[in-house]
């Protein structure tokens, strides 16, 4: 019973991490960013090659990758989306395109196999609550902690954070306070992307990166960010708790097959009864329904 | 005034566009009072119908098959234009044709049903599986309705390998076929046609304009009194019947159907095709799958380059030419362009 608590605990910190990227940048800028899940993985399939082809340290690679994919975010808005911004279609069409793009160009590599696995940060294992789990599982509760306090105090109490939330509330107003909306709508893409490189490396260590795990996460990441509320940070904290623990449950009590059905169950159950999301507001049901 | 002037004066000219006379006369009755009017109106119409026939008709086996599927897609393309003509923006036109796949497969592998019961019944039951399926999230708009129907069939594909239902991983095969290939070329052609009109005839009767405003301003539509989610369940209705029948159609034109059918090229190249032939024309999607399924034969020995290329393709149509090739050519073929000095 405690094992599956703590292990539902790690499960949902992975929902977490997934999808804090995704939520933010839609917050912010209204963009859903359908290459989320592309951009994950080519992270890791980046981190990968920085670490075994240019045998650079962990930690630096680690570092480049981000700061890379976080660029890459910044520039895929200001070459793509920045033409397209505000007509809905075209702006999922064009992500969702990106996302093929890149997951398919990674298949064509050959970036398939075991062989293609980030290193833990700490090898070993501890006992936690009289469960034995690997350090990497308890770092992953740790930085979502970690996350979401940074970006708690990122939004709250930084000049940038500020401009974030203003633009996310009313854009013509904060374009008079001086504030260029297009600029801090790239730079939340770019920070959107960049915590999926982020959780892409705390993560992948767990298992292989694979080119269809984009495409997983892209679902995990909709479904915890619909569950909770597109755009409220703690809905999503409270989703990704919700399903993760009933994913834990279900490959408990009934096949680890089924734990994809957990997501869309949810989803599915939430849309239907509240859909503006269970933390979701008024404002956001407006856009929704 | 034919031609545009050159270099500094080019910035005192504009370019302007006036209605051909023969489009404007023909738009009303008097289109019956001369040959030539008539010509014209039912030139665009009657040159890709004919036009595709007689080239299916010389093609060897092979590209005859690439037909089928082209109108596979095709059919695809316009039922994804007309969804988006009424507001859903669907990424998933694969659990419409995935269903109507795996209905028409279990009705002919399970129940030793015959083809010309199978493909009508799985027309019906596989459109209203998609809707019943759609019903709960009927309310969302634009991305929230995207990202439910781009989830579907990704996790239907899961369910059944997990489940191993349906035939699982392996699939069903050994369907029976159809008789012949010119009885598939015609049943599919036909088919894609019938789609085509009929949608057309119906999106500008007075019922379909309900559809249409339920896209442009649906709390308009709502403020009238209608009902706009039972507008909205008939027009999934409607669109997935059409990417159901395509479905049932290729489970027994291939024998197969299995997981595949929920691939994602099935959701993707419906929209590259709108996408590039114009979308909201209903024909510039048969347009766009006409150029990019050929093409992408051209392409098969790249494999999954295929998709990287729609992908590509895609992402620069979306930016760079958002107008689509069918807006062209109707403007070139109906209106006429001068020169004009700015005054």
């Amino acid at each position: 019973m405690v094992a599956t608590f703590v292990y539902g605990l790690i499960n949902s910190a992975v929902l977490l991490l997934m999808a804090l990227g995704f939520n933010l940048t839609f917050g912010i800028s209204g963009v859903a960013n359908f290459a989320y899940g592309a951009i994950y993985a080519v992270a890791g399939f980046f981190a990968w090659s920085l670490i075994n082809t240019l045998h650079l340290p962990f930690a630096l690679s680690a570092a480049i990758a981000i700061v890379v994919i976080g660029l890459a975010g910044v520039y895929l808005y200001r070459f793509i989306l920045t033409r397209i911004r505000g007509l809905v279609i075209s702006e999922v069409i064009a992500t969702f395109a990106v996302s093929l793009v890149l997951l398919e160009l990674l298949r064509y590599f050959g970036f398939i196999g075991s062989k293609y696995t980030l290193p833990v940060f700490v090898k070993g294992s501890v006992d936690f609550l009289d469960t034995y789990v690997d350090i990497q599982r308890l770092l992953i509760v740790g930085f979502a902690i970690v996350v979401l306090l940074a970006l708690y105090l990122f939004t709250h109490h930084t000049r940038m954070g500020l401009a974030f939330r203003g633009i996310a509330q009313e854009e013509h107003t904060s374009l008079s306070l001086g504030i260029n909306p297009e600029r801090i709508a790239s730079w939340s893409m770019g920070m959107g992307a960049a915590l999926s490189a982020l959780a892409a490396i705390v993560i992948l260590p767990l298992g292989t990166i694979t080119v269809d795990g984009g495409y997983d996460v892209l679902i995990d990441a909709l479904s915890v960010c619909i569950v909770g509320g597109l755009g409220s940070t703690f809905g999503v904290v409270i989703a990704s708790l919700i399903i993760g623990f009933a994913q834990q449950l279900t490959a408990m009590y009934l096949s680890s097959h089924w734990t994809m059905i957990v997501s869309l169950v949810a989803l599915l159950l939430v849309l239907a009864m509240k859909p503006s999301g269970l933390l979701g507001h008024q404002k956001e049901l407006e856009e929704r329904v | 005034m034919g031609t545009p002037p050159a270099g500094s004066e080019r910035a005192s000219y504009r370019k302007e566009r006036i209605a051909r006379g023969i489009k404007a006369r023909s738009d009303d009755i008097y289109a019956l009072t001369s040959y030539s009017e008539m010509c014209y109106l039912l030139f665009p119409r009657l040159v890709p119908i004919v036009g595709i026939v007689v080239v299916a008709f010389f093609l060897p086996v092979y590209w005859k098959k690439v037909v089928l599927s082209t109108c596979t897609f095709a059919m695809l393309a316009v039922s994804w234009d007309f969804l988006s003509s009424c507001g859903m923006l669907s990424l998933g036109q694969a659990l419409f044709f995935g269903l109507g796949s795996f209905v028409a497969g279990s009705l002919n592998h399970y129940l030793n049903l015959p083809v010309y019961v199978t493909i009508p019944a799985a027309t019906v039951i596989g459109s209203i599986l998609s809707t019943a399926i759609l019903l709960p999230v009927i309310r969302l708009r634009g991305v929230y309705f995207a990202m439910v129907t781009l989830i579907l069939p990704l996790m239907l594909m899961r369910l059944i390998e997990a489940t191993k239902i349906l035939g699982g991983t392996e699939g069903i095969t050994r369907l029976s076929p159809l008789p012949n290939v010119w009885v598939e070329i015609t049943v599919i052609l036909a088919a894609m046609w019938v789609a085509l009109f009929a949608l057309r005839r119906f999106i500008s009767s007075d019922y379909g304009l309900i559809f249409v405003s339920i896209r442009d301003n649906d709390r308009a539509v709502m403020a009238s009194g209608i009902n706009i989610y039972a507008f909205k369940a008939q027009a999934l209705l409607i669109g997935s019947a059409i990417c159901a029948f395509a479905g049932a159609f290729m489970a027994h034109a291939y024998q197969f159907t299995g997981m595949p059918v929920f691939a994602m090229d099935y959701s993707i190249l419906p929209i590259a095709a709108s996408v590039i032939g114009g979308i909201g024309t209903l024909a510039g999607p048969i347009l766009g799958a006409f150029i990019l399924v050929p093409l992408s034969e051209f392409l098969r020995e790249f494999g999954p380059l295929r998709i990287v290329f729609y992908g590509l393709i895609l992402v620069i149509c979306v930016v760079a030419l958002p107008e689509g090739i069918f807006h062209y050519l109707s403007r070139k073929y109906s209106e006429m362009e001068r020169w004009v000095k700015i005054e």
